[in-house]
């Protein structure tokens, strides 16, 4: 069994993974580094943040000192514009209660969520078993639902940010067997079958922006809602990428991900997380 | 419901009175905070089996539960203690082996299942979840629905929109109440009526009492009613809704109590081993569990160096620069 530190995020069963690439090109940086650094970067100044457990807190707390100071962290459990002074290690972890702007509960966060004014300015941060080209997420099981060959800890709160919030970002490991045609089970909305699924099934605008893995970053074409391939890692090529996924993807639009620069490594390492509780 | 007495008991009086084989239970807290797990050890120190558990994110308190196989039927969003344990190991364990039955939902549905019952309707309206497997896949079989009242016939279901156009929202995902047997909570303070102040997030703590028939609150401390009602917005919970009254310090042990302790990460580390192995399970249970009389005894044997590592700072609430590896 390995470390369970060592894998991409602690958030929403990914326990299963092996573990991780290492990119032996640059000593400067891991590739947790560089993954919850992307990410941050694509938190906007003003963004409400959802996060879950692990790499996607680091993120929202990354952007919060780098790029992004007026945005607001919030917690499923009720948690608004926390200081984060050590990483909590769970979203129900006391540091997530510390210095906050409101204490709520459960049916608060989700109706900020759920409402028509807040929720579109929320950008969540999720993690999944496995994901498919419309970025529908498995996070229950794998195998039949009722013998499964492995269960995971199930939606949480994914579920419902999935369906309701403006924008989603998804952590995965890239491996084929998590790029997979068809799930085993559905447990978040992506953008479900394909254009205008989404609205035929009655759910809200919004649905998965990117999905940023241990190689790469994926976004979704605006008119088909099918992965693409918009960026790779240094030291990474698009046929490597291909290679590690269980369905096709348009390569043609990608560029090379900038590195990390020394000021984001350094807010990360120093202010984030200093005794790399979640970057290992 | 009782008005206006002493509900004050002892912790095993409380469960053997409310807690019984096959009864509907629920418990609050979420993940690796404010599990009442003094009330869950023992439950498990009775032997109480046949247990239909509900809870929304619950971790520590779950997985102990469904380790020592009190557990058959759960309804339940996640199951898993934040970086000590993704997904709960022995739940996994029973899931994957079949050893119970499992139904699965969203946190706000869960919730909102518990607000329902606490509201007395049979059910209420979200937008989460269409599309998805959640409302596809029943972990309850009808028959097995028909035969127990306290279920309704149906998982979750689909309605359009009875306003029309109202509100922009075509279609809707209608979540059936729940109204269990009983519900456990640890709280940090409560008076011997059984009004209650949490303090930190209050999770859904308030709507899982409401929608049970009975209530079990343990706590930190008590304190008198006249404490509470100097600084009355800060309770949550009336004690009319209130059955037992338990004073158990470290109640939520391992897991966190704002403002009185962390969750123990060396607690949480041993057991996510020991939960790994069946043998080594067996060992933790009976040298934990069984072999300790009550849970003072239990915190006799963590020992007083590992409770004061846990003591929660008095400016943020937890245990600054506690080792947490």
């Amino acid at each position: 069994m390995h470390d369970k530190r060592d894998q991409v995020t602690g958030n929403r069963g990914q326990e299963e993974t092996l573990p991780p690439v290492t990119c032996n090109l640059s000593p400067h940086y891991t590739l947790k580094e560089l993954m919850t650094i992307v990410a941050a970067r694509e938190i906007k100044d003003g963004d409400i943040v959802f996060c879950g457990t692990g790499i996607s807190m680091l993120a929202a707390m990354a952007a919060k000192n780098i790029n992004a100071p007026n945005s607001v962290i919030f917690f499923e459990t009720g948690a608004i514009d926390s200081l984060l002074e050590e990483v909590p290690l769970a979203v129900a972890d006391s540091r997530v209660m510390y210095w906050t702007s409101v204490n709520g509960n459960l049916a608060d966060a989700f109706a900020t969520m759920q409402n028509r004014i807040s929720g579109p300015h929320v950008v969540g941060i999720m993690g999944a078993a496995q994901i498919d080209k419309f970025g529908n997420l498995n996070s229950t099981v794998v195998g039949d639902y009722f013998r499964p060959r492995v269960r995971f800890s199930g939606s949480g709160g994914a579920c419902d940010v999935a369906s309701f919030v403006g924008r989603t970002i998804t952590f995965m490991q890239h491996e084929k067997r998590k790029f997979v045609p068809k799930l085993d089970y559905i447990t978040s909305p992506g953008w479900l079958d394909g254009p205008d699924a989404r609205r035929k099934a009655g759910l809200p605008d919004g649905g998965p922006e990117s999905v940023i893995t241990n190689m790469a970053t994926m976004g979704f074409d605006s008119i088909t809602r099918e992965m693409y391939l918009s960026g790779y890692f240094p030291g990474f090529t698009p046929q490597q990428i291909q290679d590690n996924m269980g369905f096709e993807i348009d390569t043609s639009r990608a560029v090379e991900v900038a590195p990390p620069t020394e000021f984001e490594l350094k807010i990360l390492r120093e202010k984030c997380d200093p005794h790399r509780l979640i970057l290992g | 419901m009782k008005i206006g007495q002493d509900k004050s008991v002892s912790l095993s009086a409380a469960v053997k009175k409310y807690v019984f084989s096959g009864c509907h239970l629920s418990i609050g807290g979420f993940t690796i905070n404010r599990n009442p797990m003094a009330a869950v050890y023992e439950i498990i120190r009775q032997k109480i089996d046949d247990i239909h558990l509900y809870a929304h994110s619950n971790g520590q308190g779950v997985d102990e539960l469904i380790g020592a196989g009190c557990v058959s039927r759960l309804e339940i969003a996640y199951a898993g203690s934040g970086r000590f344990a993704p997904t709960c190991i022995r739940f996994k364990k029973a899931v994957q082996s079949g050893a119970i039955a499992i139904e699965d939902y969203s946190n706000y549905q869960m919730t909102l299942r518990f607000m329902a019952g606490a509201m007395g309707v049979p059910f209420l309206p979200t937008r989460s979840s269409l599309g998805t497997d959640i409302i596809e896949k029943w972990g309850f079989s009808k028959q097995m629905r028909a035969n127990d009242s306290r279920l309704p016939n149906e998982k979750l279901m689909i309605m359009d929109n009875p306003f029309g156009s109202w509100g922009n929202a075509p279609k809707l995902v209608l979540v059936p109440a729940i109204n269990c047997d009983v519900t456990i909570l640890h709280v940090q303070k409560a008076d011997r009526e059984g009004t209650v102040r949490m303090e930190g997030l209050t999770f859904s703590d308030i709507e899982q009492a409401k929608c049970a028939k009975h209530v079990i609150v343990t706590c930190e401390e008590i304190v008198t009613s006249d404490v509470l009602k100097a600084n009355p917005d800060q309770n949550q919970i009336p004690s009319f809704c209130v059955d037992a009254v338990v004073h158990i310090p470290y109640g939520a042990y391992p897991t966190a109590c704002y403002r009185y302790y962390d969750y123990d990460p060396a607690y949480l580390n041993a057991y996510r081993k020991n939960a790994e192995n069946d043998m080594r399970y067996s060992t933790y249970l009976e040298e934990f569990i069984y072999d300790v009389t009550d849970h003072q005894a239990l915190l006799n044997k963590i020992g007083t160096e590992q409770l004061n590592a846990i003591a929660a700072d008095p400016r943020t609430g937890y245990a600054v620069g506690l080792d947490r590896r």
